[in-house]
């Protein structure tokens, strides 16, 4: 890809952006430190929101399975609000609104653009994190929760030892889409002025006035970082087994 | 006076609508065997299935040991493995190995040591004939193999009564002997065993109640000798002939 696009910029006569963006020249090294100076907050941030969002999503789905209803009905309420809300409206409301509540209850919480990139990205997550954890846990058979119950195994213990070792295997696979999807969607964090990869781009596309080169490059340091994530979770299906078929 | 193991007084059930118990009276001493046998869809699963609260009953009483068991999650606790169940379809853990199939219960719900359940799980496959397969995963072992653990592992919980949900009805042919050898041994050991089946052969050896069901109803209740000569009504004659032809 990158190759192309130096092809089409030769064509183009795009000498300057050419030196400017590779990585051999020295100034074109210096925009790449720009570029990349945004790598470390975008998998800082993606990373904290996901922890969270598997966290929130188990918490979340746990009450769904009860056979209390208004347990289940909490969790409708949540899953179904929740992923309602598009990502930006919702980093809006959280970055500029949430201070707002915060101080009419007499407290003194700022939420800067790193907090306020991974609420939203936490809680918008969680609402999917949820129902892939009730996928999971539905898609093991009665019998396994039925069988630990004769063994005398409580609620806790038979999701603890029986249901959830089992249903994680077939949850890591879309848990890691999850994932995938928050490193993208993190780019959101760019416009409450979170200093990540597409902020960067963003400021250099504004003094170098080179939006096809600088936006290229961009896609390219996020088809990276989902390329290792993806290789990583690949790597961990097959030391859990994942990948076997039941 | 002693106290029947299980005793149930006109227990009724309903999914929905539809009718699955009617009336049903059972009374189980300390050691007895009961076979319940009939044609599918006639509620027998449904009769054990009660017992160890399974699934909940709507009118009646069901008790173990003189204590009333409800459809409360309290009263369900309390069953805690007192009650062992072997499934048709054997309900291993398939993430444990054989001998953690075993250790589960014993560990979590008695609270036993690692040492102490492991002696004990070792003591029970050495029972069921298969100390051998012990650090196996349960995928790796035969039908009649995992049938076997799934009865080790009930015994492990050294419950006071035993229900068996059609044991050997998954099986191929050869390894049926194999499972019912088991079940007979244990019936002579003294355990209290209800077993739903329709191995007359088995029953003729082991059962001192015989229960025939038919459309939610006992319709045939009585010792063995009897039962299998003169059955007394025309729904159990025709059972019979049907399932002894061969």
């Amino acid at each position: 890809m990158f190759s192309s696009l130096v092809a089409f910029g030769l064509r183009a006569g795009w000498e300057l952006g050419l030196v400017r963006y590779r990585p051999a020249h020295a100034v074109g090294l210096d925009q790449h430190s720009v570029l990349i100076s945004g790598m470390g907050a975008t998998i800082l941030i993606s990373v904290i929101a996901a922890a969270i969002s598997i966290v929130l999503g188990l918490i979340v789905a746990l009450p769904g399975q009860s056979s209390n209803r208004w347990l289940r009905l909490i969790n409708r309420i949540y899953v179904e609000f929740v992923r309602s809300i598009p990502l930006l409206p919702m980093l809006f409301w959280v970055f500029y609104g949430l201070p707002i509540i915060f101080r009419s209850m007499g407290l003194n919480i700022p939420i800067d653009p790193f907090w306020g990139a991974i609420i939203t990205l936490a809680i918008s997550d969680s609402a999917f994190t949820a129902e892939i954890y009730r996928s999971g846990i539905q898609s093991i058979a009665r019998g396994q929760s039925e069988a630990a119950q004769t063994i005398g195994l409580n609620y806790r213990q038979t999701m603890r030892y029986v249901i959830l070792p089992q249903a994680i295997r077939r949850i890591l696979p879309p848990l890691a889409n999850q994932f995938i999807y928050i490193v993208k969607m993190s780019a959101f964090a760019s416009v409450i002025g979170m200093q990540e990869l597409t902020r960067r781009a963003n400021e250099l596309v504004v003094t170098e006035y080179r939006p096809l080169e600088i936006y290229s490059l961009l896609i390219v340091e996020y088809l990276i970082l989902v390329l290792i994530i993806s290789a990583g979770v690949r790597w961990l299906e097959r030391r859990m087994g994942a990948d076997e078929r039941v | 006076m002693s106290q029947a193991a299980i005793e149930m007084v006109a227990v009724n059930k309903w999914f929905g609508d539809f009718h699955v118990l009617k009336d049903i009276n059972l009374t189980v001493e300390p050691g007895a065997k009961v076979v319940i046998c009939g044609p599918s869809g006639s509620g027998k699963s449904t009769v054990v299935r009660c017992i160890n609260k399974l699934e909940a009953h709507q009118k009646g009483t069901i008790r173990l040991q003189g204590r009333e068991l409800t459809n409360d999650p309290k009263s369900v606790a309390s069953i805690q493995g007192k009650i062992g169940m072997v499934f048709q379809q054997f309900n291993l853990f398939p993430h444990l190995s054989v001998l953690d199939n075993l250790m589960l219960g014993p560990m979590k719900a008695r609270g036993l040591t690692r040492a102490e359940a492991e002696e004990r799980a070792r003591h029970y496959l050495e029972r069921v004939r298969i100390p051998d397969q012990a650090d196996k995963m349960p995928k790796a072992l035969s039908g009649g193999q995992q049938q076997r653990v799934a009865i080790a592992r009930s015994l492990c919980m050294e419950p006071e009564v035993l229900l068996f949900d059609e044991p050997t009805s998954a099986l191929d042919p050869e390894m049926i002997a194999e499972v019912l050898d088991v079940m007979v041994e244990l019936a002579q050991e003294g355990m209290t065993m209800i077993v739903v089946t329709h191995e007359m052969g088995f029953a003729r050896k082991v059962a001192d109640q015989m229960v025939f069901m038919d459309q939610g109803e006992i319709v045939e209740h009585g010792p063995p000798d009897e039962f299998f000569a003169n059955p007394k009504t025309e729904r159990c004659q025709t059972f019979l002939s049907q399932i002894l032809q061969h």
